[in-house]
C-alpha cells in the first residue's frame, strides 16, 4: 500500500491535491494487471473505473462492419485511461486493448463519484483534472482530424 | 570550380545519372543520384535542397536525404504528388535528370554540437532530417542525446522504419514513433506527433530542436516545446513555399522578408515565429 | 478608358557578334552597378552583398553644350560604334522605348497626361524630344527580358546534354533614362547581381548597357520619386546626361559625362562648354518637377506595413483590385519570374524559358495542395508589402523608386500613395 500511495503522490494527475483528498482517492485504490492482446472494457460496458497506467500500451479501439478494428489513440506510461466513469449515462464509448502487457493502478470510479457528491471541493479538484485531460486529447483529436500529412487536400 | 564558373551555372543543370529508386511508402521513392565529381567540393550540409528537372518536364525543389559524407552519390527522397513529381520517381536507373544546387543553409549542425539534438519530423519531413540524424551519428561524441520523434499518416507510410529500428538500438539515442490512423498489427503509438512529447526524456536546457513537417504540425510542434522550456533561437523549422530558381532571383518563395531559398529554408523560431501564425503571408 | 500597357516585344535575336565584345571605341570600364567613373578593380562584383550604389565620381570636365544637329551626330556616332540606340518613341498612342536610328524617331513635341487609370499623348508645337515625363513601360524589358530561354537540352537515349546558351543581345545604349529609371535599375542590379547568386542573362545586357539619362523638366500627376529620394534630378549612374532646353535661345542640351567611356564619346562631338545661364535653366526645370509631385510619406513605412497585416484597409483594397498585375509588369523594379519546360514533338529536344510572373496571380504561391495567398487581399498586401517594407530588409532600399507607372495602369485606379495614406489614417477612405 505504501508503494500505491507513492505512485499516486507522484503522479502529475495528483499534484497538489491536499492529503485529506489524497486518502479519500487512495481509499478507492487498487493494483492492477492487464496481459497482452486482453481489454480492459468493451464499448458499451458499464463505466465505473479509471486506469493509471504504470508500464504497458493500450490502444482505445473502435470497429465498423466489414473494417478492421480503428485505433483511434494508444495510451502509455504515465497516462490516464477513462473518462466515461465520471459523467452519465456511464458506459465506455471505445474498446481498450491491451497491446503490450500492462500494469496499472485502477481507481474505483464509483466511490470516487460518490465521495465528489458529497464534498464538491473534492468534486471541483477532480473535474477539474479531468476537464484538463479532456481538453487535451480533444486537441490531439483535432489536429488528428486535420489529416496533415494526407496527399489529397 | 571558380566563383564564376560557380554563378554562370546557376541557372542551368548538371546531367547526373539515376543510379537506384527505391519504393519507401506506396507514394514515396529515394533516388540514388551519381555525383558528376565526387570529391568533397561541391559537399552539401544536413537540410539543403536541390533542384532536380526532368527532360522537358519540370524541375522541382528537393531535399537532400542522404548521407552528407558520402561524396560519390547524391540522395533524394521525393513523394509523388503531381505531373512532375510523377515524371521523376518514374525515371529508369541509368537514365540521367538534372541537378542544380545544393541551395539553402541547412541544419544549424555547427551550433548544435554540445547539444542534446531533438529532431521532430512529420511525414516526408523525414527526408531533409535524415542527413542530420546521419551528422550526428558520424560525429557522435560532439552531440547529447538524440531523441528522434516521428509522426506519419499510418504504418505504410512511415519512411525508413529499419533505420529507425536502427537508430532506437544506438546508446543516447531515444526513437518514437507514432501514426494518426493505426490499424491491427501496428502495436506503436497512435496519436499526433505532439502525443509523443509525455514519452520523451528531454532536457531542455541543453537542447537543440529540429523541426520538419506540414506548417500545422511545426507550429503545434513548437508550442510543445517552448512549453517544454526550450528557448526560441534553440528551435529550428525547414520551411516550404513556391520555388522556381532556388537562387533569389525568382521571388516566388518570399515568406516576410526572407527567401526561403537562400535564407532558409532553415529558419530559428526567434527569425520566424512571428510569421508562423499569419493567414495567407 | 487608359491605353493599355504593353510590353515591348522581345528583343531581336540576331545570330551576329556582338560588336562591343571586340572593337567598342566608347567601351572603357563599365562597373556591374554602372555607377562610377572610376575604374573598379573588380567590376564583376562576384560575391556577397552589393555595396551600396556609390555617388559618381564626377569627371572634372564642365557640361557642354550641345545642338540638336551633335545630339544627331551622337545618335549616329554610337550606331557606328556597334550599339542598338534604344529610345522613345511614339506606339500604340504612348510613349514606348523603341530602337531609333535618329532623333526623327524621337517624339518631338509629345507630351503625356497621367493620373490613376489614365494615360494620353498630347502633341505641342514644341520642338523637345523628351517633353513626356516617362514611358508607359520601363527599361526593364531590355534588362531583364520578359521571356528568355535560360537553356535548351538535348536527349539521346537515356543521356542528356545542354546547349551551349550563349547570350545573342546586342549592346544597347538606353537614350532617355529619367532619375526614377535610373533608380530602378539600379534596384535591379541588388537583385540580379548583388546577392548571392548573380543572374548571367541580366548581368551580360547590364553591363553592355551605354546610359544616357536624361534630366526632368516637369513631374506627371502620378510621380513621387522625390519621396523616395530617387529623383527628379538625375546625380549617379550614367555614362552621359542630356538636359533640354527649349527657350528663346533656341533648342539645346546641356551634356555631361558621367563615365570614362561617357567622355570620350563626348569629346568626340566638339562641344563647347556650357553657359552658367543654362546651368541654372536646368537647375530650375528640375526644381518645378519637384514641386509638381505628389506625396508618399516613407517615415516608418517599414514598420508600418509590417505591423499592419491585419489592417481592415486590406479589404477595401482587395474589393477594387482585379489581379490583372498589370502594376507588377509596369513596374521597373518588380523582378519575379517564372519557367516553362517544353520538348519538341519528339522529346529529344527540351527548353526552359523564364517569363515575367506576378504576384498576383494565383499560382504564384502554390505548393502541394493549393495556393498559400488565395484572396486578392494576400496578394495585394504581399505586392505592397514587399515593395515598400521587406525590399528595404532584403536589398537595403524600398522597391518603390516612385514612377507611378503602377497608378497610370491600373485599370482600377489604385493608388499606393492614397491606399498608404489611408491605411495611415485609420482605413477610412473618403470614397469608401
Amino acid at each position: 500500500m505504501q508503494t500505491l500511495e507513492r505512485i499516486i503522490e507522484e503522479h502529475p494527475f495528483f499534484e497538489g491535491l491536499d492529503h485529506g483528498f489524497m486518502d479519500l482517492v487512495l481509499g478507492c485504490a487498487t493494483n492492477v494487471r492487464f496481459g497482452k492482446d486482453t481489454y480492459i472494457f468493451k464499448e458499451g460496458d458499464t463505466a465505473n473505473t479509471f486506469y493509471l497506467i504504470r508500464q504497458g500500451n493500450v490502444a482505445l479501439e473502435i470497429f465498423a462492419p466489414q473494417r478492421k478494428p480503428i485505433i483511434v489513440a494508444t495510451l502509455g506510461e504515465g497516462e490516464i485511461l477513462g473518462w466515461s466513469w465520471l459523467l452519465p449515462p456511464y458506459h465506455w464509448k471505445f474498446h481498450a486493448h491491451v497491446l503490450q502487457d500492462t500494469r496499472a493502478i485502477a481507481l474505483d470510479g464509483k466511490c470516487l463519484r460518490k465521495k465528489c457528491e458529497e464534498n464538491h471541493d473534492l468534486g471541483y479538484e477532480v473535474l477539474k483534472r479531468f476537464a484538463g485531460i479532456v481538453a487535451q486529447r480533444l486537441e490531439s483529436t483535432r489536429f488528428q482530424l486535420l489529416d496533415v500529412f494526407s496527399a489529397q487536400k | 570550380m571558380t566563383a564564376a564558373a560557380a554563378q554562370l551555372d546557376v541557372m542551368v543543370p548538371s546531367a547526373c545519372v539515376l543510379k537506384q529508386v527505391t519504393k519507401e511508402t506506396p507514394d514515396t521513392f529515394t533516388l540514388t543520384v551519381a555525383r558528376e565529381n565526387g570529391n568533397g567540393e561541391n559537399a552539401f550540409a544536413p537540410g539543403q535542397f536541390s533542384m532536380l528537372w526532368v527532360f522537358g518536364v519540370g524541375e522541382l525543389p528537393i531535399s537532400i536525404s542522404g548521407d552528407p559524407s558520402r561524396h560519390e552519390e547524391l540522395v533524394y527522397t521525393v513523394r509523388s504528388v503531381g505531373k512532375a513529381t510523377h515524371a521523376l520517381v518514374s525515371q529508369k536507373p541509368g537514365t540521367e535528370i538534372g541537378v542544380r544546387g545544393p541551395f539553402g543553409n541547412g541544419w544549424p549542425f555547427a551550433a548544435a554540437r554540445g547539444h542534446d539534438v531533438i529532431i521532430v519530423a512529420g511525414g516526408i519531413g523525414l527526408a531533409p532530417l535524415r542527413p542530420m540524424i546521419y551528422e550526428v551519428f558520424r560525429n557522435r561524441a560532439e552531440y547529447g542525446r538524440l531523441v528522434i520523434l516521428y509522426g506519419a499518416r499510418s504504418p505504410r507510410e512511415l519512411l525508413y522504419r529499419k533505420e529507425l529500428a536502427a537508430w532506437a538500438r544506438q546508446p543516447e539515442t531515444q526513437v518514437l514513433v507514432t501514426v494518426d490512423y493505426g490499424g491491427i498489427g501496428w502495436h506503436g503509438h497512435v496519436g499526433v506527433v505532439t502525443t509523443l512529447f509525455k514519452y520523451a526524456r528531454l532536457h531542455p536546457a541543453r537542447s537543440v530542436a529540429m523541426i520538419c513537417g506540414p506548417e500545422i504540425m511545426m507550429r503545434f510542434v513548437t508550442r510543445q516545446l517552448q512549453e517544454h522550456g526550450l528557448q526560441e533561437q534553440n528551435i529550428y523549422l525547414s520551411m516550404e513555399r513556391n520555388m522556381k530558381c532556388a537562387a533569389g532571383f525568382c521571388g516566388h518563395c518570399q515568406y516576410g522578408k526572407h527567401f526561403i531559398c537562400k535564407d532558409g529554408p532553415v529558419f530559428s523560431y526567434a527569425e520566424i515565429g512571428q510569421l508562423l501564425d499569419k493567414y495567407e503571408l | 478608358m487608359a491605353t493599355r500597357a504593353q510590353t515591348p516585344r522581345a528583343p531581336r535575336k540576331k545570330r551576329e557578334p556582338s560588336p562591343t565584345r571586340t572593337s567598342p571605341r566608347v567601351n572603357a570600364e563599365l562597373t556591374s552597378k554602372g555607377n562610377g567613373s572610376q575604374p573598379k578593380p573588380n567590376s564583376g562584383n562576384a560575391s556577397g552583398k552589393a555595396a551600396p550604389v556609390s555617388k559618381s565620381v564626377r569627371t572634372n570636365q564642365r557640361p557642354a553644350l550641345i545642338t540638336p544637329e551633335q545630339f544627331e551626330k551622337l545618335i549616329a556616332t554610337l550606331i557606328t560604334d556597334g550599339f542598338d540606340v534604344i529610345g522613345p518613341c511614339v506606339r500604340d498612342g504612348a510613349i514606348t522605348y523603341e530602337p531609333v536610328k535618329s532623333v526623327r524617331d524621337l517624339p518631338a513635341g509629345w507630351g503625356d497626361e497621367q493620373e490613376p487609370a489614365r494615360y494620353r499623348l498630347k502633341k505641342s508645337d514644341s520642338p523637345a524630344f523628351f517633353a513626356y515625363s516617362l514611358g508607359a513601360q520601363s527599361w526593364k524589358p531590355y534588362l531583364h527580358p520578359a521571356e528568355v530561354r535560360l537553356f535548351a537540352g538535348e536527349k539521346q537515349d537515356s543521356a542528356f546534354h545542354i546547349l551551349n546558351n550563349e547570350d545573342t543581345a546586342r549592346s544597347r545604349v538606353f537614350l532617355g533614362v529619367r532619375a526614377c529609371e535610373l533608380a530602378a535599375i539600379q534596384s535591379q542590379d541588388r537583385v540580379l547581381l548583388g546577392d548571392k547568386y548573380r543572374d548571367p542573362i541580366y548581368a551580360a545586357r547590364r553591363e553592355s548597357a551605354f546610359i544616357i539619362a536624361v534630366q526632368c523638366s516637369h513631374a506627371a500627376a502620378t510621380c513621387f520619386c522625390s519621396s523616395l529620394g530617387t529623383g527628379p534630378k538625375v546625380s549617379d549612374g550614367f555614362d552621359l546626361l542630356l538636359s533640354e532646353l527649349v527657350d528663346k535661345d533656341g533648342h539645346r542640351f546641356v551634356i555631361e559625362a558621367g563615365t570614362d567611356r561617357g567622355m570620350g564619346l563626348l569629346a568626340r562631338l566638339d562641344a563647347k562648354p556650357s553657359p552658367e545661364a543654362d546651368l541654372a535653366a536646368v537647375e530650375s526645370a528640375v526644381a518645378s518637377a519637384r514641386q509638381q509631385q505628389r506625396k508618399l510619406d516613407t517615415t516608418g513605412l517599414k514598420e508600418f506595413l509590417y505591423e499592419n497585416f491585419d489592417h481592415p484597409h486590406w479589404d477595401k483594397v482587395a474589393a477594387r483590385c482585379l489581379s490583372c498585375a498589370n502594376c507588377t509588369m509596369a513596374c521597373p523594379t518588380c523582378f519575379c519570374t517564372t519557367v516553362d519546360d517544353a520538348t519538341d514533338v519528339t522529346g529529344t529536344h527540351a527548353e526552359r524559358w523564364r517569363r515575367w510572373d506576378s504576384c498576383f496571380t494565383q499560382s504564384f504561391s502554390y505548393i502541394h495542395g493549393g495556393s498559400v495567398r488565395t484572396s486578392a487581399k494576400a496578394r495585394y498586401r504581399q505586392w505592397m508589402t514587399h515593395k515598400l517594407a521587406a525590399w528595404i530588409d532584403q536589398f537595403g532600399s524600398s522597391g518603390c523608386v516612385g514612377c507611378g507607372r503602377c497608378i497610370t495602369w491600373c485599370p482600377a485606379a489604385i493608388d499606393l500613395t492614397e491606399e498608404v495614406r489611408a491605411m495611415r489614417e485609420g482605413g477610412v477612405r473618403a470614397d469608401a
